[in-house]
């Protein structure tokens, strides 16, 4: 029954989509994981990444990774922007537990609809050279829609996590998440470090936007299903570890693909929250917890 | 005193309700009416958990969204009667709210908020595989023929709807004023406190879960025969969602009557705005309403006013 090749192919091309899952989450590992900053409109922000990389795409014809790169610092303004308006209204007055997260739900929802109202439901893509490629080894087959967002993510990974661990700004970050009162005494602004964490958090997203609209289209409503794969990954990799979350996102790619081989595309945004309530209940500090 | 002046405008309602129905001919207020209702019932219903204990309850459409569907599956099983229909949507709903509650509401309540949220999406891809209720295609029902004393079935759903959310505001109330929901508001002003006063904080938060989900259930079980053609994406409509939570935020959560309040003023100028406008913009509208109001005013209009008075006062 289960032929080998097909398993071969589902494996590579879930290591491959995992790969790019890990360029989705990293923003949340950062925000949620380390800041404790409950960003639901995440996945929203990744949309508009897709949506400024189509725009430009269709316009000046640049390669979409490029254009990722390109607005990266756009995001990180908006990103540091929104964290000054929820820390003037939820932060500085202990409401972050409740009032935020509805903050930031509205913030997605605002994102969807203007992006419904401007763009309308259509699915919009990109055009690159190397879109429709695919390279063969032996009975694997590697597109290149799928590889190309597996060496970004994995490379933008890798330098995430160097700076986290390297540079001091890196390890404040860190700390922030550790102890506040004690990176305050140490001569740090946490508030300072915070808005910039988050400015990178967003600032992935635009490449991560990027990534997503060169494996397939997109449309507004997309960032949903993109909810509980990022949470699940976030969690399962234990909150705010890198490697930990690099590797949940490659156990959520492996088995969503096995799932959507096996049993059919449709069944393979449940695979997501199964994931996420198994690691509530049994281990709910996640594989990696610190 | 406090109580008769209650009970006394539910009763005066309901005689308004079926004067209403006698009176007027014109379909369109009926359909318009009931979609108020309804939203009114969502917005009691989140706050139960969501203003009470502070949990946030992202899948709201998804337990309406399964009320609608068990009306569905077992009408076309069974056949039932509605009321019947609805008690099965309010068990099933229950059951999953207790469920979901049960796997997620010992941990911080952000897991709660993110479990809800992907459940709506796994509902979905449940029921968009599920064949027998029409799966992604969606479901027709057939118009009952019976419609009791009224001219025409959907007065006769109207007048259901006013009972079933009159009957909500009630148990919301109730719930409000109880040993119980002091209980829940001690579980939102301090958890650990609450737990070390031996307040039993899981079993409130499991209560209070369970009769959210039951009670978006009875909204959603008389849905399908409003529509009479439902699909996965109407019926999981986000936009469900961001209406239970932007009513009771804009009205208020920690009072029984905020959610009334920001239900009916939302909820009218939803109306409005969707007959005069357009659709879309109305929905735009509700989401740039919640982040303001959360943003500058947490405390919602019923915060707002208690603040007005207080000055007054002094």
């Amino acid at each position: 029954m289960l032929s080998l090749d097909l398993f071969a192919n589902a494996i590579v091309a879930g290591v491959l989509l995992g790969g790019f899952y890990a360029a989705v989450a990293i923003g949340l590992a950062i925000a949620f994981g380390q800041l404790d900053i409950v960003n639901i409109a995440h996945p929203a922000f990744v949309i508009v990444g897709s949506y400024v990389a189509y725009i430009v795409n269709t316009h000046f014809g640049l390669d979409p990774v490029l254009i990722g790169v390109l607005v990266a610092p756009v995001f990180f303004l908006v990103g540091v922007a929104i964290y000054r308006i929820y820390y003037a209204a939820f932060e500085r007055t202990g409401q972050e537990s409740l009032s935020g997260l509805a903050f930031f739900f509205g913030l997605m929802f605002i994102i969807e609809v203007v992006l419904i109202l401007v763009y309308g439901v259509d699915y919009r893509l990109v055009r690159a050279g190397y879109i429709g490629e695919t390279i063969e080894l032996g009975f694997v087959g590697i597109p290149f829609r799928m590889m190309v967002p597996f060496v970004v993510a994995t490379t933008g990974t890798t330098a995430i996590y160097l700076y986290l661990s390297r540079t001091f700004t890196g390890r404040a970050i860190l700390a922030v998440a550790q102890d506040r009162l004690a990176l305050q005494l140490m001569g740090a602004d946490p508030v300072r470090i915070k808005q910039f964490a988050f400015g990178l958090a967003i600032a992935t997203t635009a490449i991560a936007g990027s990534l997503l609209i060169i494996i397939g289209p997109v449309e507004p409503s997309l960032g949903r299903l993109y909810i509980g794969r990022v949470f699940a990954i976030v969690v399962l990799g234990g909150m705010g570890s890198i490697p930990g979350m690099f590797i949940a996102a490659l156990i959520l790619g492996i088995v969503e693909t096995l799932v959507a081989t096996f049993m059919g595309p449709s069944w393979a945004p449940a695979v997501a929250f199964g994931l996420l309530l198994l690691t509530l209940a049994l281990r709910p500090s996640g594989l990696f917890g610190r | 005193m406090k109580i008769s002046v209650f009970w006394v405008s539910i009763v005066a309602l309901l005689i308004a309700g079926l004067v209403f129905t006698e009176v007027v001919g014109n379909e369109y207020y009926f359909t318009a009416l009931y979609v108020i209702l309804q939203a009114t019932m969502m917005a009691v219903a989140w706050n139960i958990l969501g203003g009470f204990t502070g949990y946030v309850n992202f899948g709201s459409a998804a337990f309406f969204a399964v009320g609608a569907y068990t009306a569905i599956a077992l009408d076309k099983a069974l056949g039932l009667p509605l009321p019947l229909l609805i008690l099965a949507a309010a068990a099933v709903c229950g059951l999953i709210g207790l469920g979901v509650g049960y796997l997620t509401l010992r941990l911080k309540g952000v897991y709660f908020a993110i479990a809800t949220l992907a459940m709506a999406i796994v509902l979905e891809t449940l029921v968009t595989n599920w064949t027998y209720v029409g799966g992604a295609r969606g479901a027709y029902i057939l118009t009952p023929e019976n419609h009791l004393w009224f001219d025409s079935y959907i007065q006769m759903l109207f007048m259901l709807m006013l009972v079933l959310t009159l009957g909500s505001v009630a148990i919301s109330r109730r719930l409000n004023s109880t040993r119980l929901g002091r209980g829940l508001a001690a579980i939102r002003d301090d958890e650990v406190a609450a737990e070390c006063a031996g307040v039993p904080t899981l079993r409130l938060k499991l209560i209070s879960t369970t009769v959210m989900g039951a009670m978006m259930g009875v909204a959603g079980a008389p849905y399908p025969f409003f529509v009479t053609f439902v699909d996965p994406v109407s019926a999981f409509n986000l936009f469900v969602a961001v209406n239970a939570i932007a009513m009771p935020m804009i009205g208020g959560t920690s009072h029984w009557i905020g959610p009334v309040i920001g239900a009916l003023l939302v909820g009218s100028m939803q109306e409005i705005v969707t007959v005069n406008v357009s659709s879309e913009l109305n929905v735009l509208i509700v989401g740039v309403m919640l982040v303001l109001f959360i943003s500058l005013a947490p405390q919602g209009i019923v915060g707002l006013v208690q603040k007005h008075i207080l000055r007054r006062r002094r």
